[in-house]
């Protein structure tokens, strides 16, 4: 094969790759009689003859590409083209901290020690799509944030697709560390540039140490050739945070998959989204919070408003082990069908083995308020802006949580052009 | 106080399941093992029309291509479908006019169940058609409902007397291949209950049925169909109790009901199946299928006590095919021991402005699982769809478990779809308030479980209510933690 030409066969990843292999030669890709993916079907993607490993080097110029950036604010970046890795519009550091490449960190020594320990620990090592990519991925972000350390500006991980190929699919893989008292913002979003099909599917492993905080953003905003799959994996240990926001608005088919895993007392999760698409888009939000430590807590809150035939699909999960007493778990999940062909499909799971807990769940579907409505088009709001207004305010307690200005301000313009107007401040 | 926690632990261990005996009465069993054979030979027994043993054996063929289903959460031992005797009834099938002519042991049984039919007949207004081991063998009231056109008796009766109902309706909500279980009691179910309410007709009184395992080693394969003609109501009680027994025992049910334009119907059951000793030893499985038709503005009302069986599968469930027909289903399931209750309610609704509630309230103690699934489906023709859903769970004790499977399909903008669930345990802070004021501990949770579980106990009818409020505490004694 090929593609064990370019890795070193020697190297201790080369067995955790040959059993992923087997992982996924056995199950296949999944289909909808598996419970976890009844409500989506990949059927339509796998039509596709992706080339897996793009023969041609492509590079892009900056002001290209500029626009998808965050740019207004410094940060590092880690950029890829059609999976390579691309020096010149990246910027990375070792000074303190190592915000680099997979790529590097599998093959240099003095990685060595944190790949044994971190790399593909925390994946469910029997989903098939994470097999895949731990079996093919060459290349993704390595960020290593040392004990009692402090990124001092949020790093941006790009990953682009050019399109030559007629389809394409990508592995990305990226490892995050985060030491003991540290701290670190992950900005992370996928663009393809032209409207050749890509298929993405990405694993992320993050690991969270004692009172580590980590907090990670994703902006989904591809074109609607491109589809998604986007295997998040997070283990805490005791004290920590970790959050997680999804913005979805584009690509033709995303699956978010999830996972948190605690492993010491006092934990806080954070997990939101906002979804809002259209014509015939599909997002799936698949979330898992594993409670099996004592006193700690999970918040989850996921928006929905979907139009035209768009499909939206909400599963999550929370797990309380026997020995997670005092858990407060949360989980809100609340949608909007603004066209008669929309579908929402929405599964919200509790499963708890332990008796000292507060768990509760909401799931709402309707509309927007009419009464409301009719109050903003009395005091001569027009109808569209009046419905943006009200949106606005729908999304507006995921918002609220984000940290950094920038990306809110990023977020509100998305939601802005989504909705088509234009509301002269932002949230 | 002199009464500890270790003792009443040691006095519950010790307390055997309070109905667990068993009647003797001579029974005609068929050979155990399943085939056609036997599906005919329970048809020619209950001397049915050709038209019904076909019906049965189309069942019987579609079952032998069907795989018993595992998505439930819930494990148990498989039961071997070639080692049940699928038809058991008592020897004689007298008809009686009066309780004198009635077996003395039968009635005795029955005063041990605290069902006397002569105390309910005076007290409850009840006409109860008890059905002991499958046949028919009591019925009364039957006067009273027949001056008013009401049909009320076995399914076995129905299809000698009223083939042509019963030819129209039975498989219309829930076909012989809906599911495994289905299928299987379509091919050997060997009695159950009918009733028909004609048009406009309010039936004046409760109907009531009680269901008993008796014979050893006998699967109860019930099946009922209930017919509400357009603007009549009735309300329709089930209950059940089963003496101890160690081997698992079978219960794979199918109930129908139909409600046409403007009717309504009222289901209420009370389930209180042996459910295993302690070590989760025995106790019966309870695999049942129940659906309800509504047509345009009619409503079925779904009201359930789930306290017993090892293994509980059981989703009521309403199709409201007609426009502004309304679904509701109120359920308390409690599971202790080692008992697994895997429950619901499917609500689907396909007609313009239906509405649907669910309430379930979910107890578990001991080592027990507890889960609640249900769906509720919004087609895309069903405008102004309506549903309120509120699932919550009480544990109690850190050794079981409380589970919440809701699906949620919508394809219509002007649904309106609610969901709520929530998880917790009983306070400190409440036992010591009711402690405070002289009420032990027992008491205290046999209190707050009650009031947990009042917006459903409310839904019953009052003879019901009384008699589900001691189910509860009786099934729920000894957890406490």
């Amino acid at each position: 094969m090929a593609f064990e030409n370019r890795v070193d066969v020697n190297h201790a990843v080369h067995d955790i790759r040959t059993q992923a292999i087997k992982v996924f030669e056995e199950k296949g890709f999944p289909t909808k009689k598996d419970e976890a993916w009844k409500y989506t079907s990949l059927n339509a993607l796998l039509k596709n003859d992706y080339s897996v490993f793009p023969e041609q080097e492509s590079s892009i110029e900056f002001n290209d590409i500029k626009k998808y950036f965050i740019h207004d604010i410094d940060s590092y970046r880690i950029v890829f083209i059609d999976g390579v890795f691309s020096s010149h519009l990246s910027e990375t550091t070792h000074e303190g901290i190592d915000v680099c490449t997979m790529g590097a960190a599998l093959t240099k020594p003095k990685y060595q020690l944190v790949i044994e320990n971190y790399f593909n620990k925390i994946v469910d090592k029997e989903d098939s799509l994470t097999a895949l990519n731990t079996a093919f991925s060459r290349e993704g972000a390595f960020i290593n944030v040392p004990k009692g350390k402090v990124v001092q500006k949020p790093i941006q991980v790009l990953y682009f697709s050019t399109g030559k190929e007629s389809a394409q699919m990508v592995q990305p893989r990226n490892l995050v560390v985060v030491g003991e008292n540290a701290y670190v913002q992950i900005i992370e979003r996928h663009q393809s540039l032209n409207l050749n099909p890509v298929l993405t599917n990405a694993v992320t492993e993050i690991h969270t140490s004692k009172r580590g905080i980590v907090d990670y953003y994703k902006i989904q905003n591809d074109q609607e050739s491109a589809s998604l799959i986007d295997n998040t994996y997070i283990s805490q240990q005791q004290n920590s945070h970790a959050s997680v926001h999804t913005f979805s608005f584009g690509g033709k088919l995303t699956r978010n998959n999830l996972q948190f895993l605690h492993k010491g007392e006092y934990i806080n999760s954070t997990l939101k989204g906002v979804t809002i698409i259209e014509d015939k888009q599909h997002v799936d939000h698949s979330t898992l919070v594993q409670h099996a430590t004592p006193n700690c807590e999970s918040h989850q809150d996921y928006k929905g408003i979907y139009g035209d035939r768009s499909t939206g699909v909400f599963n999550g999960r929370i797990i309380v082990d026997k020995e997670a007493q005092k858990t407060n778990g949360f989980q809100q999940n609340n949608n909007i069908l603004v066209s008669d062909k929309a579908t929402i499909n929405a599964k919200p799971q509790l499963e708890i083995f332990a008796d000292d807990v507060k768990c509760s769940h909401g799931c709402t579907i309707g509309q927007l308020d009419e009464e409301a409505m009719y109050y903003l088009r009395t005091r001569g709001i027009p109808k569209k802006e009046a419905r943006a207004l009200l949106m606005y305010a729908f999304a507006n307690n995921v918002l609220e949580s984000v940290k950094i200005p920038e990306v809110k301000a990023r977020v509100n313009k998305l939601i802005a052009m989504k909705l088509g107007v234009k509301i002269g401040f932002d949230l | 106080m002199a009464y500890t926690e270790e003792e009443l632990k040691k006095e519950l261990e010790t307390k055997e399941y309070e109905y667990g005996f068993y009647t003797d009465i001579e029974s005609d069993t068929l050979p155990i093992g399943l085939n056609e054979d036997i599906v005919r030979a329970i048809s020619k027994k209950k001397n049915e029309p050709q038209w019904m043993t076909d019906w049965r054996l189309e069942a019987f063929s579609h079952w032998k291509q069907m795989e018993e289903p595992e998505w439930a959460n819930v494990t148990y031992k498989k039961p071997d479908f070639q080692a049940i005797s699928y038809y058991s009834a008592p020897v004689s099938k007298p008809k009686y006019d009066s309780l004198d002519e009635v077996d003395p042991e039968l009635l005795d049984t029955f005063k041990r169940l605290g069902i006397s039919l002569d105390e309910q007949k005076k007290l409850a207004g009840v006409a109860v058609d008890v059905v002991m081991d499958s046949v028919s063998v009591a019925t009364s009231f039957k006067k009273t409902l027949g001056e008013k056109g009401i049909i009320f008796c076995s399914i076995s009766e129905a299809i000698q007397n009223h083939p042509e109902l019963v030819k129209k309706y039975l498989g219309t909500v829930v076909p012989q291949k809906d599911n495994f279980y289905a299928a299987l009691n379509s091919a050997v179910f060997s009695d159950g209950s009918f009733c028909y309410i004609p048009k406009g007709v309010r039936c004046p009184m409760e109907l009531s049925t009680y269901f008993r395992i008796n014979q050893a080693g006998t699967g109860q394969f019930e099946r009922t169909l209930v017919i509400a003609d357009e603007s009549s109501y009735v309300s329709y009680l089930e209950g059940c109790t089963a003496p101890t027994r160690d081997e698992n025992q079978l219960h794979a049910a199918v109930v129908e009901l139909i409600a046409m334009d403007d009717a309504e119907i009222k289901y209420s059951t009370v389930q209180n199946w042996f459910p295993g000793d302690k070590e989760g030893k025995g106790g019966v499985f309870n695999f049942v299928t129940k659906r309800g038709l509504c047509e345009n503005r009619a409503k079925i009302s779904w009201t359930q006590v789930e306290t017993g069986s090892a293994v509980t599968w059981k989703y009521p469930s309403c199709v409201l095919k007609g426009d502004n027909s309304v679904g509701e289903f109120y359920s308390i399931a409690v599971t202790n021991n080692y008992q697994q209750a895997d429950t619901g309610t499917k609500m689907i609704h396909l007609g313009k402005n239906t509405k649907s509630t669910i309430i379930s309230k979910g107890i578990s103690a001991g080592r027990s699982q507890n889960s609640y699934r249900g769906l509720v489906q919004v087609h895309g023709r069903a405008e102004n769809a309506r549903n309120f859903s509120q699932c919550d769970s009480l544990l109690m004790g850190n050794q079981c478990g409380a589970h919440t499977f809701p699906y949620i399909e919508t394809k219509n903008k002007t649904a309106q779809i609610e969901h709520e669930a929530t998880t917790s345990k009983i306070g400190e802070d409440q036992i010591f308030y009711c402690n405070q004021r002289g009420i032990d501990t027992e008491k205290a949770i046999a209190l707050i479980v009650n009031g947990f579980s009042k917006e459903v106990l409310n839904k019953l009818p009052m003879e019901f209510a009384v008699e589900a409020q001691k189910l509860l505490e009786i099934s729920l004694e000894g957890s406490v933690g």
